[in-house]
Parts: C-alpha cells; sequence; structure tokens
C-alpha cells in the first residue's frame, strides 16, 4: 500500500465536495438532537464531534430494500389464468460512507462471513458490498459505553475500512486499507504526509491507553452455553428489557432481516427489512408456536448469538463490535457488557456436573 | 431517617409478600440510571432517588398481570398506576404503591445539548444549585430550568396521587410555572397544515421504527399484539418510508386519546429524539375540552371510554 496521505482540515470539504460527483456521498449529520447518516449535502454542516446515533450499514443493509417488483395479468379468456412479470431489482452505483467509526465498518465483516460464503452468496448484499467504500475516522477519545477492545478491536481498527483517517494537528493523516481506498485518495486534495505518521501512530495508542483493561471474554461461548436452561438467570437479566428495538436496529453487526410481499390489487413488491430478535413476532412460526414465547428467551438469543453461537462456527470471532449503541440508546439502559460478564460469573459458580 | 431509608424499609417489609418491587439504580455510568427490579432485601440497598430516576415504573407493570407487585412512583408515575387502575389493566390489591416527592427529573436530551457527548460524562452532582458534570471539556455547571423535563417544569403531581407508602415533606406544585409542551403545541398549531405534515414527515424520516415509543408507554398494553406488526389485519406495511412511520404515531396517538397521562415516555425512549409527546398532549387537550377528564388524576373519576351518555354535554350531534 503506498504511503499516507494528509488531508487539511481546509482540504476536507472540497476532497468531499469532489467525491461526491463520483459516488453517492453519505456522511453525519445532525437531524434534531441525533445525528444520522444523510447524503452529502454541501450546505450543511458535518456532525464529527462523536459517534453517529445511527451506525453506518444502511448503504450496505438498508433497513428496507426492495429485492423485486411483480404484477399479474389476468387472461381476459379465461379469467381464472394469471399472468406474472417479475422484474428483479439490483443495486446500482457506487457509494461512500464518510465519516463513521471504526467499529461501525468493523461491524458488517461480521455480515461477510454470513451473506458471502463459498456456498451461498447474497446477490443483494455483495452488490452493495462491493460498490461501498468506507472512510473511516479514527477515535481519540473513547466513551463510558464504548467496549471495542473488549471483542478484539480497537479505537483505529481498520477492518472493514477502505481509508483509514487519524485526527492530527491541522487535519487528518490518510492511509488507504485497500485499493478501493487507494484510488479514493487520489485526488489533488491530498499532500503527502510528510512525517506526521508519527503524529497519527502516537493519537492511536493514546486512545488504545485510555481505555480500561478489558476483561477476558474467553470462557463467554461455554458460560453462555452453561447458562442456557437457567431461566431464572435470564428472568433477571431481561427484567427491565421493553422488547423494542433500538439495540438491533441500532447495531452495526445484526444482520437478521424479514421479507414480506407488500401487494396492491395486481401489482406487489417484495421487501427485505431488518427484523429484531427482541420482537415476539421474531421466528414466529406459521403454525402460531413461538420458539422464544417471553423477552427472557428473546434477550438470551440476542447475547448468546453474538458472543457464543456465533463465534462457535466462525472460528471465535465475536459478533460485536463493542461500539455500545445498544447500552447508550436502550431506553432502559440494559448492558450486554453487564450480562455477558454475569453468564461467566454465574457458569463459574454453577457446581461442575 | 432520611425519606429514602423510610421508604427501603417499608419496601423490606413487604417484599416477602410480592413477586418484586421495581425503583431505580445507578446505570452504567454516573447520569444515567436504570431500572432495579428488588427481589431480595439485599437489592433494596441499590435504590436511589433523585433527578436521574427518569424510568417511569408503572410501565413494567402490566407485565405482571395475576402477580402481586410493589412500585415505586414519583408523583408522574403513580398518574399512570391510577389510570392503569380505571382501567381494570391493573388490580388495586395487586400492586403496593411507595412514593417519595419529587422535586423533578432531567432531561438527558436536553443536558446533552450542554455536552459534546454524554457518554462522556465521568462525575454528576446533582446535590446543589446547579447540575454540575465533569465532562472532557471541564467541569459544566447546569441551570436546573434548562434541564428539567417540560413536564417537571409545569408539574402539578409531585407527589404519588395514590400510595400505601409515603415518606418525605409533600411538594406544593408551583402555579404559573412555564408551561413548554403548551407552547410547543401552540406554535405547532400555528402552523399551515402543508408546513405541519412537512415539519412531522422532516421528523419522522429518521424513525427507524423500533417502537421504543409504544413499549415504553405504560398505557400501552397490547404488548405483543399491536396492530401495527399484524399481517392480517395490514394496518402498516414493512416499508420504512415516512408515510408508514408518522401512521403509526397516529395510531399510538389515537388509542392514548384520554388514557395518556403525559409522563413522556415515547419521547424519552426515542434513540433517535423525535419530538413526539406532542401529538399524545393534543390528543388529550381534544378529550379534556370535550369530555372534561384528565388521565390518572382522580382515582374516582370514570374514563371516557368507560361511560356512556346518550347526550354527550360538550359535543353538538343533532345540532347540525
Amino acid at each position: 500500500m503506498e504511503a499516507a496521505k494528509f488531508l487539511s482540515d481546509a482540504a476536507l470539504r472540497p476532497w468531499l465536495d469532489e467525491l461526491a460527483t463520483k459516488h453517492a456521498l453519505v456522511v453525519p449529520r445532525r437531524e434534531g438532537d441525533a445525528i444520522v447518516f444523510a447524503p452529502y449535502d454541501p450546505a450543511k454542516p458535518l456532525d464529527l464531534s462523536r459517534d453517529a446515533t445511527i451506525p453506518p450499514k444502511n448503504p450496505v443493509f438498508p433497513a428496507c430494500e426492495e429485492l423485486m417488483r411483480y404484477s399479474y395479468a389476468k387472461n381476459p379468456e379465461n379469467p381464472a389464468q394469471a399472468g406474472l412479470t417479475l422484474e428483479p431489482l439490483v443495486p446500482m452505483g457506487s457509494t461512500v460512507v464518510f465519516g463513521g467509526r471504526p467499529c461501525g465498518a468493523r461491524g458488517f465483516t461480521i455480515f461477510d462471513r454470513v451473506y458471502l460464503t463459498q456456498r451461498i452468496r447474497d446477490p443483494y448484499y455483495g452488490a452493495r458490498r462491493e460498490s461501498t467504500a468506507y472512510v473511516t475516522l479514527a477515535c481519540s477519545d473513547t466513551g463510558n459505553t464504548c467496549f471495542c477492545h473488549w471483542v478484539g478491536s480497537s479505537p483505529s481498527d481498520t477492518t472493514g475500512s477502505d481509508v483509514l483517517l487519524t485526527p492530527v494537528a491541522g487535519g487528518y493523516v490518510a492511509e488507504a486499507v485497500t485499493e478501493k481506498g487507494s484510488d479514493l485518495l487520489k485526488s489533488t486534495h491530498m499532500a503527502d504526509a510528510g512525517g506526521r505518521e508519527k503524529e497519527a501512530l502516537a493519537a492511536k495508542s493514546k486512545a488504545l491507553e485510555a481505555l480500561e483493561a478489558a476483561p477476558d471474554l474467553g470462557p463467554a461461548p461455554k458460560s453462555l452455553l452453561a447458562v442456557f436452561d437457567d431461566q431464572d438467570f435470564w428472568v433477571d437479566m431481561s427484567a427491565k428489557c421493553i422488547s423494542c428495538g433500538a439495540c438491533t436496529y441500532l447495531c452495526p453487526t445484526c444482520y437478521c432481516f424479514n421479507i414480506t410481499d407488500e401487494v396492491r390489487g395486481l401489482d406487489g413488491s417484495r421487501l427485505r427489512t431488518w427484523d429484531n430478535c427482541m420482537s415476539h413476532q421474531y421466528t414466529m412460526e406459521a403454525s402460531g408456536h413461538n420458539p422464544r414465547p417471553t423477552k427472557a428467551h428473546r434477550l438470551k438469543n440476542r447475547v448468546g448469538h453474538k458472543f457464543s453461537y456465533y463465534p462457535d462456527i466462525h472460528g471465535g470471532v465475536i459478533a460485536c463490535c463493542g461500539c455500545g449503541r445498544c447500552i447508550k440508546s436502550c431506553p432502559v439502559g440494559v448492558d450486554i457488557r453487564e450480562i455477558v460478564l454475569a453468564s461467566i460469573e454465574r457458569a463459574t459458580a454453577k457446581p461442575q456436573e | 431517617m432520611q425519606p429514602l431509608d423510610v421508604i427501603k424499609e417499608k419496601i423490606r417489609e413487604a417484599l416477602p409478600g410480592l413477586d418484586c418491587v421495581i425503583g431505580w439504580q445507578r446505570g452504567f455510568d454516573p447520569l444515567h440510571a436504570t431500572p432495579l427490579f428488588m427481589r431480595k432485601p439485599e437489592d433494596v440497598d441499590r435504590l436511589i432517588w433523585g433527578p436521574l430516576n427518569i424510568y417511569n415504573t408503572a410501565t413494567y407493570l402490566s407485565g405482571f398481570r395475576g402477580k402481586k407487585v410493589g412500585v415505586v412512583v414519583k408523583g408522574c408515575d403513580s398518574r399512570s398506576v391510577v389510570q392503569l387502575i380505571q382501567e381494570k389493566l391493573v388490580k388495586r390489591e395487586d400492586v403496593v404503591i411507595f412514593g417519595l416527592p419529587c422535586a423533578g427529573v432531567v432531561d438527558l436530551t436536553k443536558v446533552g445539548r450542554n455536552v459534546t457527548d454524554l457518554g462522556r460524562v465521568s462525575a454528576v452532582d446533582h446535590s446543589g444549585e446547579t447540575l454540575k458534570l465533569t465532562t472532557p471539556e471541564g467541569e459544566k455547571s447546569l441551570a436546573w430550568d434548562d434541564v428539567w423535563a417540560d413536564k417537571c417544569l409545569s408539574c402539578q403531581y409531585h407527589n404519588a396521587i395514590i400510595s400505601d407508602h409515603f415518606a418525605g415533606e409533600p411538594i406544593a406544585p408551583v402555579l404559573g410555572g412555564r408551561d413548554p409542551a403548551a407552547e410547543e403545541i401552540a406554535a405547532l398549531e400555528a402552523m399551515a397544515p402543508a408546513d405541519l405534515l412537512a415539519y412531522w414527515a422532516e421528523a419522522m424520516k429518521r424513525c427507524i421504527r423500533c417502537y421504543a415509543c409504544r413499549n415504553s408507554c405504560p398505557m400501552c398494553v397490547c404488548r405483543d399484539f399491536c396492530i401495527a406488526q399484524t399481517r392480517d389485519p395490514h394496518w402498516q406495511s414493512q416499508e420504512d418510508s415516512v408515510k408508514e412511520k408518522l401512521m403509526f404515531q397516529m395510531i399510538h396517538a389515537t388509542h392514548l386519546a384520554g388514557r395518556c397521562t403525559e409522563c413522556g415516555e415515547c419521547q424519552r425512549a426515542c434513540p433517535v429524539d423525535i419530538p413526539i409527546l406532542a401529538l399524545r398532549r393534543k390528543a388529550n387537550q381534544v378529550i379534556k375540552e370535550l369530555f372534561d377528564y384528565q388521565a390518572g388524576v382522580d382515582p374516582q373519576a370514570v374514563p371516557p371510554l368507560f361511560t356512556f351518555k346518550v347526550e354527550e354535554d360538550n359535543i353538538n350531534e343533532r345540532g347540525w
């Protein structure tokens, strides 16, 4: 990979203006009291003051995407017979997502192991993933709900990003992580890093050192299985949960979806929308049987999936990026860190059979 | 003995006969409290009281139907308990109510406007004349009037409306205080219909359809069987359009007309801070004008949907 570049504060907007001419550009912007990723508008300010309320996953995995449209045409000679026209909708165009944080970009590498495998390739996700580039901002500070270092990441992790920007005096040191990233850095707005790499490196270590020591989550997969049937434990852990979808919809690593047909008369469209494992309807069977009838069952599944079942089949990789959105945006302050640690403690305290 | 200690003692005494008692404890950082479910005497030690107890404990009551539970309440929370009892959704004999006088709770969204990141507050002191926060940018001292929740600025119910155990000196309501909620509704009503629709479309754009507004609502008791999520009848599609998002707000506000106790949990719970409480307040205003009824303030009053009059006093049904 080529040498690092320097993007001065003054060159940031011109560079974004330039990117916006070639790609759909998405940036963090303030809407009301929230920070959301929205289409770039040269007239509106960016908000890079803190990690966005909403994660940057929409461009590769939209909250709602139309997979295909269809329409029926009745045969006037034989009204019982209907012809069907199908129109598959393939995602088009390239997108650049600017200003997410390392945790958010790392999030969808969790999806890759599920949607882009040797055996199965999700064409919609694949197309979006290939045509989307992430320009990520390394964190200089960490917050009370940040725990990226618990799950094998760091405030300057490049996993999932194409370009990493590290704040230094007067601008950012820009490093290309992928080929896509180096293309984005081929711009007259980029200067030579001119020895600023050291300053960037120091900033990265400072952010990492500011984090408190991470507990060992090694025992988590086994512990969560050990407490699987401990209903009292899960009732206790889920007591305050109100079963809304804030945690899952704000999670950079949640990838469950729902498929529905929305029909109006003879026309319809097939939608894929984010699903929410905290909802009663999640995996509800057509018979009416619900394998996870209470919020205790559902929260167990959410935590278990991220910290036990997924790591078990994906080489120990935890399906959580430690961004802390599920904690800080939870209406009642459910803390996933607390639940994982409590499960380890509970499993250890249990007499071995 | 401090009022909180008196209440803790009462809770410990009552615990053996109850499934649990719902209150608040410190959460993941000094600024965030979190609901507490006390089942064992030692759990009671963690109970806190103060301006960070933002959650409405009554929200959990309908989830405990058929069990006896205790609930620690602020005045506004007690309104929800009263309304639940009036609507026969909770039995009075199944709930033990513990009350303390409440001076108000903070609105963390308002606090957030004064700091770069709410998630980086490392210490909080709420015992003084101002709310003091320690942040990476230094010490911040915020005037209480700037951070109280709107409902607290015009609060008429600082003390539990009904309770089995109450400790502390009741706080008298302040009359003629600012009523930001009324100001907000007046501003919205001054808009031309097209502008008003554009306002809501812009606000709802960032809605993620998580239903935190619905699930945090103490009066939303359909829970897992909400018509917003049924496929048959198909009131709402899965599209994430502004139309669908606003439609749900209309469903919610309509179902809460005259039932909403204006605790503000819907708006507080919204992860993207959409100011949706105004819709419920407006519906309540209409119910007050038509039926002279306010939810949850009088245990003896009959909710409008629980009665029938051939001729309503304030509805002109025949005189067109």
